[in-house]
Formats: structure tokens, sequence, C-alpha cells
């Protein structure tokens, strides 16, 4: 039962990790436009923005 | 004079040396549209950001100072087949979107302790029938101990706060009994841990919180939609007025941008957009957005005229004054602010159902606290009996049982083309069993149409069209949208007051007036036949024509109004309008009952002669005049051509030329009112069976998750039902 001293704070780091990465996402807007983002993912195109900066 | 459009009002600096503008687009509704965009844009040198939000339907553009006019990027846009308009961010909506994003956070608060809580309730579930020593059980709720009370702390804000709001008033409401019953369980668990209880019910109330911020996210995040692209539509309308930025130069700028004493100009065909004076210049006005009336009126130096109404035939400069100042707005603002109030005493569904829950739940934990205790059981054990009670009645699926539904229906009115200002409209609109039209605009279509177009020969249609190319006129452009006018003839001349002419293969062809054409003789004719009609003369060399105009029906007002009578819906007009007009909109549609003339005091009057009656009314408008009395009804429609002050009001927005959202509304709003019942019967089921099994004393924290968890998913998978029920209508 040893065991259960590293692996439940790893759980929790984990979790935690995922809190963390949650807030962070939803801090930098990426929840404002769920819609958009569906379709962003699945366009071939690269995004306009970087597309310009190449040329 | 040089017109230019100013948006400068609407531009922000983002960064050093970065402008940033939002514009409202319509017509975004793919990825294609997306990309086409961005791309599009990003096409502009010195754009350093082109975003489309597809959600809220707007685009967030940012470029290097200095070096663009955002006028251009709407004309850019405009090329690529967008129509887009500056827009502002109400701070109600800003609000709303920290608001939102608050209960975004404590949910995800909420649902990782949950499901941490549980991974460590699972194994003293499993242990306690097991081998699992009492040191690991204690280790494993000190462990839940220290997730579960801080993100309680964190995630039950929102509940705590307004139960807090609602005691310090004295009331109470669905978020004390949440409150209680949440620091019950967490307050008991962790004197049952001191004591190295078996159980402990971290993960119940814990769980409890993260299935009621589904609910309150959920609720929440439908009006911040609906509001979002409510905004769009309002800044889209474009409501612009010409402003004198020197004595003989004006700029086209948004309204939000005109201050009380700036002069306006108003040019024929021109929707006023300020309440002013007219100081120069005489004109006809078009009202029927304020009043009701659709003759025109004149205006003259001194003559007040209000947004929404129509410039009709010359050019007027008008000095804004103060809203506040002008009286048929506060005349207006009174009644409206009356009948909010009057209304605010409305409840929901879920506050009425909660009014009964917590005494009954309170007295029935404090019963079984009691009875225990007489029956013999120590003070200990009647206690944590009790607070089981509390917690398994602890309403989480009364808290999802209406805002999931109003969810599910709102997102499908949405596609029918509905909006809803208020989650708690569909409810009140459910409850409606009386229906109040008012004609102009509402009815009848806000655009004039050309009624006689039949008895016109084919060529000389045309040509009257080609040639109504060439006027402001509104009159003249029904005239050429009817014909299906599309190249304008050269050399049109049009004469202020009087009518356009032109010279074809060298005969000369007149448009306007009778008088103007000369054929004031075959007017009488036309009139006889429509009264209430405007007529516009046409002449081709000696022959003359008369073209009749009027604001035509909504193509399906007739069918409309028989759906309404079919659901056993009474009906009737109240109108603003002059009699005959009223009248013949009243016989082409078959409705008894109607008024003419009426005043928006006069409509709240009968708003209210129809409630202690024990109507329900819902109205039906869209002029300024009948924003109180949208205010006053029990609940309210209007079109999105309304204006401004009517579509804040209303509680519902249709779009399109239709009529037909009214009952599409009015039938998914009874399903969605239905369902929202099953929920709470199911909800109140599920308390019948689950009380019992609580005050019986065998409730451990596993019963309480499964039932929880049970009763919620029910709710919801209930709910979307909603969905089912309306894409039935569409």
């Amino acid at each position: 039962m040893e065991i259960l001293v590293i692996l439940v704070p790893l759980a929790l780091m984990l979790g935690g990790a995922g809190l963390v990465a949650f807030l962070w996402s939803l801090k930098s807007g990426q929840y404002d436009d769920l819609d958009g983002a569906a379709w962003r993912a699945i366009a071939d195109d690269e995004p306009p923005q970087e597309a310009s900066a190449k040329r | 004079m040089h017109v230019t459009q100013d948006f400068s009002h609407y531009v922000r600096t983002a960064a050093e040396g970065i402008k940033h503008i939002d514009l409202a687009v319509e017509g975004v509704h793919c990825a294609g549209c997306m990309a086409k965009i961005e791309r599009g844009l990003s096409a502009i040198p010195d754009v350093t950001l082109a975003r489309v939000n597809l959600t809220d339907r707007r685009v967030a553009l940012e470029w290097k100072a200095g070096t663009l006019d955002p006028a251009g990027v709407i004309d850019r846009l405009e090329e690529l087949g967008y129509k887009a308009y500056p827009f502002e961010t109400e701070s109600a909506e800003v609000a709303e979107v920290a608001e939102s994003r608050f209960l975004l956070r404590c949910l995800g608060v909420a649902a990782f302790a949950t499901m941490n809580v549980m991974m460590l309730s699972i194994p003293v579930w499993s242990g306690n029938v097991s081998d699992m020593l009492p040191e690991q059980r204690d280790f494993f709720h000190w462990l839940s101990a220290l997730i579960a009370l801080p993100a309680a702390a964190y995630a039950g804000q929102p509940f705590f706060r307004s139960a807090w709001r609602a005691l310090s008033n004295k009331t109470t409401n669905m978020d004390v009994p949440i409150s209680i019953g949440v620091c019950l369980a967490l307050g008991m668990s962790v004197v049952e841990t001191i004591h190295h209880a078996e159980h402990a019910y971290f993960d119940a109330a814990i769980m409890l919180l993260t299935f009621l911020l589904v609910g309150r996210f959920l609720d929440q995040n439908m009006r911040r939609r609906t509001r979002a692209v409510a905004g769009n539509l309002a800044a889209l309308k474009a409501e612009t007025a010409a402003k004198f930025v020197g004595p003989d130069e004006i700029a086209q700028v948004p309204v939000a941008a005109i201050h009380p004493g700036d002069i306006v100009l108003l040019r024929p065909g021109e929707r006023c957009a300020v309440d002013g004076t007219v100081i120069e210049g005489r004109s006809e006005i078009d009202q029927s957005l304020i009043t009701g009336e659709t003759l025109y009126v004149t205006a003259e130096q001194g003559t007040p005229v209000y947004a929404g109404s129509m410039n009709i035939s010359g050019t007027l400069r008008v000095r804004v004054s103060a809203a506040s100042e002008a009286t048929l707005l506060a005349e207006i603002t009174r009644l409206l602010d009356n009948a909010l109030a009057a209304r605010s005493r409305y409840m929901q569904l879920a506050d009425r159902a909660s009014r009964l829950y917590a005494p009954v739940v309170h007295a029935t934990a404090l019963i079984t606290v009691l009875g225990w205790v007489i029956a013999g059981a120590g003070w200990h054990d009647a206690i944590v009996t009790g607070v089981a009670v509390l917690i398994i009645t602890c309403p989480c699926a009364l808290g999802l049982a209406i805002p999931t539904v109003q969810t599910v229906a709102s997102g499908a009115m949405f596609k029918s083309g509905v909006l809803l200002n208020s989650g708690d409209a569909i409810e009140r609109l459910a409850e409606a069993d009386h229906v109040i039209f008012d004609k102009t605009g509402t009815l009848t279509l806000p655009n004039l149409e050309v009624t006689n177009a039949a008895d016109i020969p084919v060529d000389i249609f045309e040509l009257a069209g080609r040639l109504a190319l060439s006027s402001h006129h509104p009159v003249a452009a029904a005239v050429a949208q009817a014909a299906g006018a599309r190249s304008p003839i050269v050399g049109a001349v049009e004469e202020t007051g009087q009518g356009v002419r032109a010279s074809v293969d060298g005969t000369e062809i007149r448009l306007g007036r009778p008088s103007f054409c000369g054929a004031e003789a075959l007017v009488a004719d036309v009139t006889r036949l429509d009264p209430e009609a405007s007529v516009v003369a046409f002449s081709k060399g000696s022959a003359r024509f008369i073209l009749s105009v009027r604001q035509g029906l909504r193509p399906d007002a007739q069918a409309v109004i028989a759906a309404l009578k079919a659901r056993n819906i009474g009906i009737e007009i109240l109108s603003g309008d002059r009699e005959p007009a009223v009248r013949a909109a009243a016989h082409a549609l078959d409705i008894p009952e109607w008024r003419a003339g009426v005043t928006p005091a006069d409509k709240i009057a009968r708003i209210e002669e129809l409630k202690r009656r024990g109507a329900k009314v819902l109205m039906v408008g869209d002029g300024m005049n009948d924003a109180p009395s949208l205010a006053a009804a029990h609940v309210s429609m209007s079109p999105i051509s309304a204006a401004h002050l009517s579509q804040a009001t209303a509680d519902l927005v249709f779009l399109g030329r239709p009529l037909a959202p009214v009952v599409a509304a009015i039938d998914s709003a009874h399903k969605a009112l239905q369902l929202m019942r099953q929920n709470l019967w199911l909800a109140i089921g599920y308390n019948v069976l689950a009380v019992p099994v609580a005050i019986s004393g065998v409730v451990t924290p596993l019963i309480a998750a499964a039932a929880m968890s049970g009763s919620s998913i029910l709710v919801m998978i209930n709910s979307l039902r909603a969905r089912r029920a309306s894409r039935e209508i569409a």
C-alpha cells in the first residue's frame, strides 16, 4: 500500500495540471468562439497571418 | 458636398501603434466565409490581425495606426460579399461575458474536484466492504477534504453570494437551500472524518455544485448568445446620420457619435436616426414607425422629428435635441418604466417551485432529526441522517430542469428565426391566450408595395421602374423594386417634391405626383378602389398611368391569423393608424375586434383591461409607440424591422418577412413549458423515492451520488426533446 504515497499525489498532480491548462485556455479566450474553432481545425489552408508573413 | 464615412468613434487603441475595431458582419455562417474574410482582409497592407468569430458573427480587426481607414475595410468586405458595420460592445454584454467566464471557471474547478474526490471515494466505498484499514480510509477522507473544501469555497461563490443577497433582503431563493445543504454536508463530513467514521459526504457536496453550475452556465450562456446576435442586428441596421462637421461639410457618422446640439442633414428617402427639431427646409415625413399613422406629415421649421421617421420629399436640417427633452420619447419612457416595474413581479416557474421546495425540505430534515432522537438514536446519528436527507433532496435536478429546456428551446427557436431576450419569455409565451397586433409594420410590411401592377402594361411598368431608380423617394423605391429594375435611365432629373423626368427616344417620361404628370383625372378611379393607398403617376408622351402604392400585408398574415384562431387564441388589432386603413386590414384578415387611432396610453389601458379579465396578452408590435404596451403585456414580440426601443423591450424578436415565427414560437414555447413541467415532476418524483430512503438512515454517499447523477442526467436527456419539437414546426 506504500505505492499510494506515490500514486495519489501523482493522480492529483495530473488532475491539477488539467485544471491549470483549462484555466489558461479559458483566460486566453479559447472558449470565445467554439463554432469557429471547430471549423478552423479542418480548414486545409495555412492561417492567413502566417501565409502573409512568409511572402 | 463631400460625404465622408467617419467611424473614429469605434476605433480604439489595442497596443502601441496598433488600432482595433470590432465589426458586426452579416451572412457569415461557415468555414468558407471565415477563410474568405480572413484572407481577404489580411491581404490589405498594414492589417496585423483579422479574425472572424463565428459564434458571435463578428470580425476583430487590427492595423498599424494611421495607415488605414476602417471605412475602406468595410468597402472591402462589401466587395467580398458581406455587409459589415462597426460595432461597440454594450456594457451589459461585457458584464455578461465576464459573468459567463467566471461561471465556466467555477465549473472547471468544481468538475476537477468532483473527479478527484470520486477517484478517492470509490476505493473507500469498496474498501468499506472488504479489507481497508481505518487509517487508509482516514487518509483518503482527509485528502478529499483537502480538495473539496477549497474547491467548494471557490466554485460555490455564485450560489453563496446570491443566497447571502437574498437573506440580507429577508427573502429566500433557490440558492439558500443549496448553500445550506452544501455547507452542512461539508461541515458534517469534516466532523465525521475527525471521528474516523466510515462515511464522508465530500463527493456528494462537490458533485452537487458541479451539476448546479452546469445548469447556471447553460442558462447564462443562452442569454449571452442571444444578446450578442441581437446586438449585431442592431448595429447592422447601420443607424448613421449625416452630421455637419463644418458649415458646408457633412460626414456620415454613427448615431452613437452624435450629441445634443449637433446639426444633421436629413435627405429625402432617409430614415431619421435622432430626435430633434427642423431648423431649415420643408418636407413630408412618414411617422408610421412612431405613431402608426401611414399618411405623411408636413415638416417645416420648428417641427419636432423623432428617430425612426422617414423623410420623404425635401432636404431638412435638424438640430439634435437631448433625448430626454423630446416629449414623445419622454412620455414613452415614463410609460415604459411603469410597465416594466409592473411586470417584474412575474415569478419564474423555477422560483415558484423553489419557494415551495425549500420549506418542505428543511422541515423534512428537521423532523427526521427530531424523529430519530425521539426514537432513541443518539444526537450524532440523528444529525447525520438529517444531513443525508438534505444532501439527497438538494435540488440539482430541480436546478437543471428549467435552464436545460430553455437552452435547447432557445437554440431551436434561434434556428427558426426567433431571438429570445429573456429566458422566462418561453414560460410567459406558452401561457398567452390573447394576441394583440399592431397594424403598421407588424401585420403589414414596413416597406411599400405596388398593388395594381397587373393593370399596367409590362413594358410601361418596366420603364417606370427604371426611371424610379433615379429617385430617393421611398414610393419610387417600391416601384423600382416591384418592376425589378436594374439599369437607371441616363439623364434622369429629379425635381424635389414633384418627381423624376427623363427623355427616352425623344419622348418625355415622368414619374411622380399626379399633377407633375398631368394625370389628376385618373386618380379618383384608383382611390375609389383602394382609399388608403398612396398614388404615384407615370406618363410617357401622352399616355398616363396611375400606380397604387401601399403597405402590403405580410405574405402569410392570413394563414397565421387562421392558425392562431385554430389554437383558440383571441386576436385583436390596436393601431395608431387611421380608421379606414385599420378597417381594411381587419376586414382582409377577418379579425372582428379592432381599434384605430389609439395612443400608447390607450393601448396600455386596453391591456390592463384584458389583464383584469384574466387574459394573458401577447403583444406583437414594431413602432416606438408600441414600446410601452410591449412592456405592459404579459409577453411581447417584435419584428426585426422594429424601432430600436421596441426591439429592446420585446421578449422575442423575429426575423424575415413572414409572420409565421409568431405561431412557431408559441408552439415551441408550449412544448418547452410542457418539458419544464415534466422535468419538475421528474425531480419531485425522484425526491419522493429518495427521501424515505434518506429518512430511514441507510443513505451512504454511494447511494447519494448515484441518485443525484441519475436524476440530473434523466432531466438533461428529457430536455433535449425540446430540440425535436421545434424541428417539426420548422
